[in-house]
C-alpha cells in the first residue's frame, strides 16, 4: 500500500512541475513587453515600473520562472490588475458558487446517467437500450450554452417558471437559490450524464455476463437484487474512477454555463479576466484547476486501490 | 450425357481498407452522419451561391423579423438574414474543426511516435508533459491560450489544436508501444532497417486506424470548442458570421427574437452529432472484435 502511494505521489511532482512551466509560459505568448500589456490600457508609468520589478523582467527567463514558482508555492498566485486583489483570494471567493453548481450537476448526471446505463444494459438491444444510446449521443453533441439558452426560452420566457439568470446565496434564500441553479445544473449535468451512461452500460454488460451474477441468479435471487445489489455495486467502481476524469468537462462546462446564466462563479471569473486582460487571474485559474484535477485523480486512484482487493495483493 | 454447369461465385480478395469501408457502409448511423457532414461541407463550399443574402448586409427596416418567405430563418438585431449567416457560419465551424485537428495530428503523432518508439527518458519526459497538458481542462486551456494569443478565428484554431494535442500524443504512444513488439517490426529491425524507416514505414501505417477514429471525434469536439470560444468572444470576430458568436448575440434577444438562437444552435448540434455518429461507426468498423 505504502509503496503504491509513494509511487503514485512521485508521478504527480513532475506533472505539477510541467503544469507550472506551461502556465508560466502562457505569459511569454504576450506580444511585446509583458509589463506594458499587463499594466492595462492606461499604461501608467508607475504601474509599469512596479510590474517590471514585481515580475523580475530584468532577470533572465529561468530566474523569472523561479521567482514566480517560489511565489506560487507560498500561495501567491499574483494580483488582479483590475480588482487589485490577490488572485487566490478571488478564486476562493468564487469557488463556493461553482462548487454548488458542480455538485448539483453531478447529482443530476449520476441520477440520469447511471439509471440510463443500468436500464440500457439490463434491457440490451431493446427499445430502452436504443433510447438510452440516443440520449447519450444527444448529450455529447449538444453545446451546453445552446441548451441553456433553449431552456431559458422554455422555462423562463415562455412558461415563466424559473428565473433566466442571477444567483441567490443558499444561506439567504434556499428556494430562490435552487430555482436559480436547477437549469444551469441540468445543462452542466447533461453532457456528463451521457458519458456516465456509456461507462455504466459497458461496465454493467461486463458484470452481468460474469460467473458470480450467474450464480446469484441460479440461487433464485430476485432479478432486482441481482442487478442492484450484486451487479451494480461492482460495476460502479470503474465508473467512479472514470467519472473523476470528467472533472475537466465539468469545469469547462461551468465556464459557459455561468456565462449564459450570469452566475458569479469560477467560470465567469476567468471569462471576465480574459476581457479585462487580467492575465494573472487567467494564469491563476488555470493553475488552480490543473492542481485540483491532479489531486482529484490521485484521490480517485487511491480510492480505487482501496476498494479493489485484487490491486492490493 | 447431360452436363451440369455451375457458376461458381468468384471471391475477390478485399484489402483491409475495403473490408473496413464495407463494414462502415452497413452502419446506418455512420452513413447518416457522413451524409450530413457532406451536406454541411457542400454548404460551406457553395455558400456564395446558396445564401440568399449577403451575410453582412444590414437592413434597418428588417430588424429582428420573424421567419417569413423572404427570410426563412428570420433576421437578426441589425436586420441581417439569419439563414445566410448560418450558411456562411458553416465555413468557420468546419474550418476550425479541420484545421485544429490537423494541428493536433501534426504535433501529436510525431511526438507520440517518438515517445513510444524511443522509450526510456524521452518517453518519460513526453509523458509527463502530456500529463501536465491533460491536467488543464480542454476548454479552460483553450480559453487561456486564446486570451494570451489574442481573439481571432486563427488563434482559436491554434488554441484548440494545441489543447487537443495531448490526446493524440497519448493515443499514438500507446499504439506504438503495442505495435513495436510485433514480429514484423523485429524482422524489419533484424534486416538492418534504420530506426526512422522502421518508425515511418512499418509502425506508423499500423497505428493509423485508431487515429482516424479519434480525429473524427476530435473534429466534433473542435467544432463545439470553436463555437464555445466564439460564444465567449474569443473566436471569429464580428461582423464575420460564426454560429457561436451568433448565439452570443442571440441570448440577449431570446425573449423577442428566439429564432436568432434556434438555427445556429441546431446547426452546431447537427454537425457535431454527425461527426460523433461517423466516429462511432468508424470505431466499430475498425474494431477487430467486431469482425
Amino acid at each position: 500500500m505504502s509503496n503504491y502511494l509513494i509511487q503514485r505521489l512521485a508521478t504527480i511532482v513532475p506533472t505539477l512541475f510541467f503544469v507550472s512551466i506551461l502556465i508560466f509560459g502562457l505569459q511569454q505568448l504576450l506580444p511585446g513587453d509583458p509589463a506594458m500589456i499587463l499594466a492595462g490600457e492606461e499604461r501608467d508609468p508607475t504601474v509599469v515600473a512596479h510590474l517590471r520589478e514585481k515580475l523580475h523582467l530584468d532577470q533572465p527567463l529561468p530566474m523569472r520562472y523561479l521567482y514566480w514558482a517560489g511565489g506560487v508555492l507560498k500561495g501567491d498566485l499574483g494580483e488582479s490588475q483590475r480588482i487589485q486583489k490577490p488572485v487566490l483570494e478571488l478564486i476562493l471567493e468564487k469557488l463556493p458558487v461553482t462548487l454548488e453548481l458542480a455538485c448539483l450537476a453531478i447529482l443530476i448526471a449520476v441520477a440520469i446517467g447511471v439509471t440510463a446505463g443500468v436500464v440500457s444494459a439490463v434491457f440490451r438491444d431493446s427499445v430502452w437500450d436504443y433510447a438510452a444510446n440516443v440520449f447519450a449521443l444527444w448529450g455529447l453533441s449538444t453545446p451546453n450554452f445552446w441548451l441553456g439558452i433553449m431552456l431559458i426560452l422554455l422555462f423562463s420566457v415562455t412558461l415563466g417558471w424559473l428565473p433566466a439568470s442571477g444567483y441567490v446565496s443558499p444561506f439567504e434564500d434556499l428556494k430562490a437559490n435552487l430555482a436559480a441553479m436547477i437549469m444551469p445544473a441540468f445543462v452542466l449535468g447533461n453532457a456528463i450524464a451521457a458519458v456516465l451512461m456509456r461507462h455504466t452500460r459497458s461496465a454493467m454488460l461486463q458484470v452481468l455476463d460474469s460467473d458470480y451474477v450467474r450464480t446469484a441468479r441460479a440461487k433464485g435471487l430476485d432479478e432486482r437484487v441481482v442487478v442492484l445489489k450484486h451487479a451494480l455495486r461492482n460495476a460502479l467502481t470503474p465508473v467512479i474512477t472514470l467519472g473523476a476524469l470528467e472533472f475537466g468537462t465539468l469545469l469547462s462546462g461551468a465556464v459557459l454555463t455561468e456565462q449564459v446564466f450570469t452566475i458569479p462563479g469560477f467560470g465567469k471569473l476567468i471569462v471576465d479576466a480574459v476581457f479585462n486582460r487580467d492575465y494573472a487571474v487567467v494564469q491563476g485559474v488555470v493553475l488552480f484547476t490543473a492542481t485540483a484535477y491532479i489531486t482529484l485523480n490521485l484521490l480517485a486512484d487511491i480510492a480505487y486501490f482501496l476498494v479493489n482487493p485484487r490491486l492490493r495483493d | 450425357m447431360a452436363t451440369l454447369a455451375f457458376d461458381l461465385p468468384v471471391y475477390r480478395e478485399l484489402s483491409p481498407g475495403q473490408r473496413m469501408l464495407r463494414r462502415l457502409a452497413r452502419r446506418r448511423g455512420a452513413m447518416l452522419g457522413l451524409a450530413v457532414v457532406v451536406l454541411f461541407v457542400a454548404m460551406a463550399i457553395f455558400a456564395p451561391w446558396l445564401s440568399p443574402y449577403d451575410p453582412l448586409q444590414t437592413s434597418w427596416s428588417a430588424v429582428r423579423k420573424a421567419p417569413t418567405a423572404a427570410h426563412w430563418f428570420g433576421t437578426d438585431e441589425i436586420g441581417r438574414d439569419v439563414l445566410s449567416r448560418v450558411i456562411w457560419g458553416a465555413r468557420a465551424s468546419l474550418l476550425a474543426g479541420l484545421v485544429s485537428v490537423c494541428i493536433s495530428l501534426s504535433l501529436g503523432v510525431p511526438i507520440g511516435l517518438a515517445a513510444g518508439y524511443i522509450g526510456r527518458g524521452v518517453d518519460a519526459l513526453i509523458s509527463r508533459i502530456t500529463d501536465a497538458m491533460l491536467a488543464c481542462p480542454f476548454l479552460i486551456l483553450a480559453i487561456a491560450l486564446a486570451a494570451f494569443l489574442g481573439p481571432s478565428l486563427t488563434n482559436a484554431m491554434i488554441a484548440i489544436g494545441i489543447s487537443a494535442t495531448p490526446i493524440f500524443i497519448r493515443l499514438t504512444r500507446a499504439q506504438v508501444l503495442a505495435v513495436k513488439v510485433e514480429d514484423y517490426v523485429e524482422a524489419a529491425r533484424a534486416v538492418g532497417n534504420p530506426h526512422l524507416r522502421i518508425a515511418l514505414r512499418h509502425i506508423l501505417p499500423n497505428v493509423v486506424a485508431p487515429l482516424i477514429v479519434q480525429a473524427t471525434l476530435a473534429i466534433a469536439a473542435a467544432v463545439i470548442a470553436e463555437a464555445s470560444l466564439s460564444f465567449l468572444g474569443l473566436g471569429q470576430q464580428p461582423p464575420a458570421p460564426s454560429w457561436g458568436s451568433m448565439l452570443n448575440t442571440a441570448k440577449n434577444y431570446i425573449d423577442n427574437a428566439p429564432w436568432m438562437a434556434v438555427w445556429p444552435g441546431l446547426s452546431i448540434f447537427l454537425l457535431v452529432l454527425s461527426f460523433n455518429l461517423l466516429g462511432d461507426g468508424l470505431r466499430d468498423a475498425l474494431d477487430p472484435r467486431q469482425r
